[in-house]
């Protein structure tokens, strides 16, 4: 069971995306994001939607996979879009019920929030599913290296990225093993009202946080034996390269950018 | 002229505190001496200073009395800290405890990132390394997809692309199944015998013991027995005296030779003592 688990969510591939700077596709998805949230009408957001869908395809990633992220989202979707069609008035009324009343301001929010959100999570996980998770830690330490001038520990962040990733496997596999050793011992986990349940954890976590702190002394030995001292002089086995191919992705999703700043401009604005 | 590793009457002891209320010597006095291409096998039962001394090695621990050189440097030179620490690798006993990164090759880059070397050159020590313990076709998996033996090598290839005169190993094979103890062994024996490496070989396994080139037994902080496998084990009764095993067929030699039969006493493995009782047998007829 333990080995089903992948660390991050990356999906083996090897198409221009995968490919493609880690750092540039950093950018690109904080790009796309604030794209999402500037468009104003139905043309603009038309244009982000087409933008997410060739990055896609681009991508090669099943377009299941993406389906599957969104599947743990679909209440927060629903929820947002409940709460905006109620609370926000404004513009044609369409239905009157007493004290609440729906606009068509309101569900035009209600809309673009549903859209907006659904395509948050889906460029998000472009980022994921193309990108290894240790490259992934190497882009932000690399994005944020100008933090540096402000005694930002930035490679010390990057660091702990890492090791929590690495040691998330270790851990799931250490609650496994702490959580049968204690119904061997007669623990019932699965019964009872929830303070029962959530009282059944206690003697789960307390040696499941002794160990971990067991392990993080030994690590700490074990990479101060490897001589680590942290980020000074230190190099890097795997040298991220850019590519005319980076620039030129990052200029169409400029050129986006802009597009929805004029779509806005000259189409009206529904929102 | 200095052999490689020198322990010049060392004594250590751990700071008291609530686990240990009197700081008694974990190793006392001991006086030793290491040769380079040496693959030595440090055995005792838990608690006899076997770690300690692995953790001397390369100053992880630095001793209150005497002094440990490593290929001449005094290990209390804070300078030359990390020197040491690359010339002396540590394998610890816990595989997860000791790999760093998320994919395998990531893992063994680590050390020679940490010591700033090129990066064209990391590739070729990292391919190299995994080459040598078997892992190359593991190299872009994930650590906690392999089996026990297997992140144990890794932990291996990690330590010997930082290019170590010695690795010292702490029971590397303690919490591995038969398989992984062997793939373990057999990996330290080849880097030993191929590249030179020196080999501190710690470990309560006699059968592991047995291969080594010197066998140090240790008891309460000091050096009980020394020497090449076959002088060591031959001493039953010390060995028994301190609470530990010999190997089978040495036990067994034994008894034939009380009721009489007549063979050498430092027969150490299986296969030799079966060859041997043919041989008897053969005579015999």
């Amino acid at each position: 069971m333990i080995s089903d688990i992948t660390i991050g969510q990356y999906y083996k591939g090897d198409s221009f995306v995968h490919k493609m700077d880690p750092r540039i596709k950093i950018l690109i998805t904080v790009i796309f994001i604030v794209m999402i949230f500037m468009c104003k009408n139905f043309l603009s957001l038309l244009l982000a939607g087409i933008f997410l869908v060739a990055s896609i395809f681009a991508s090669r990633v099943p377009f299941r996979m993406f389906f599957k992220s969104l599947k743990p989202i679909v209440p927060i979707v629903i929820f947002t879009a409940v709460i905006n069609i109620f609370y926000i008035g404004g513009g044609k009324e369409l239905l009157s019920l007493g004290f609440v009343s729906i606009t068509s301001k309101g569900v035009f929010t209600a809309v673009f929030m549903a859209v907006r959100i659904v395509l948050l999570i889906m460029s998000s996980s472009i980022l994921t599913y193309t990108t290894v998770p240790t490259m992934l830690t190497d882009a932000i330490e690399r994005l944020l290296s100008p933090l540096k001038i402000f005694h930002i520990q930035v490679h010390t962040l990057a660091m702990m990225m890492t090791l929590a990733l690495r040691f998330i496997p270790t851990l799931i596999e250490e609650i496994e093993r702490i959580m049968n050793a204690q119904k061997a011992r007669g623990a019932d986990f699965e019964n009872g009202s929830l303070t029962d349940r959530a009282k059944a954890l206690v003697p789960v976590l307390i040696p499941l946080f002794v160990s971990a702190f067991r392990r993080a002394y030994e690590l700490a030995f074990a990479m101060n034996c490897r001589c680590y001292t942290g980020g000074a002089g230190r190099t890097r086995m795997k040298q991220m390269k850019l590519h005319i191919s980076d620039f030129a992705a990052l200029f169409v999703f400029a050129a986006g950018f802009v597009g929805i700043i004029l779509i806005n401009k000259f189409f009206g604005v529904v929102i | 002229m200095k052999s490689y590793i020198e322990f010049e009457d060392v004594s250590f002891a751990y700071d008291e505190g609530e686990d240990n209320p009197v700081a008694e010597n974990v190793i006392e006095n001991m006086n030793l001496k290491i040769e380079k291409g040496d693959f030595v096998a440090v055995l005792g039962h838990n608690g006899c200073g076997k770690s300690t001394l692995a953790k001397l090695c390369n100053a992880i621990l630095v001793p209150q009395q005497g002094k440990v050189y490593i290929d001449g440097t005094d290990t209390a030179d804070e300078d030359k800290l990390y020197d040491i620490r690359q010339k002396v690798g540590m394998v610890f006993q816990n595989p997860d405890n000791q790999i760093v990164a998320t994919i395998v090759e990531d893992d063994v880059a680590f050390g020679p990132e940490n010591l700033g070397v090129e990066p064209a050159e990391i590739r070729r020590r990292v391919d190299e390394a995994l080459k040598n313990v078997g892992m190359y076709e593991f190299r872009t998996f994930e650590p906690h997809k392999l089996s026990g033996g297997q992140k144990q090598r890794v932990a291996i290839a990690g330590i010997i692309a930082m290019k170590p005169d010695c690795i010292v190993l702490d029971e590397p094979t303690a919490m591995l199944d038969p398989r992984g103890r062997r793939e373990v062994m057999d990996t330290v024996k080849r880097l030993n015998e191929e590249y030179g490496i020196t080999v501190i070989f710690i470990t309560h396994y006699m059968d592991e013991a047995v291969k080594a080139k010197r066998v140090i037994v240790m008891d309460k902080g000091k050096i009980v027995l020394d020497g090449k496998p076959k002088e060591v084990f031959v001493n039953i009764d010390t060995l028994k005296e301190i609470g530990l095993d010999v190997p089978e067929a040495t036990e067994l030699t034994r008894m034939l030779i009380e009721k009489g039969v007549n063979m050498p006493v430092d027969i150490l493995d299986v296969d030799e003592l079966f060859s041997y009782i043919i041989k008897l047998t053969e005579e015999k007829n």
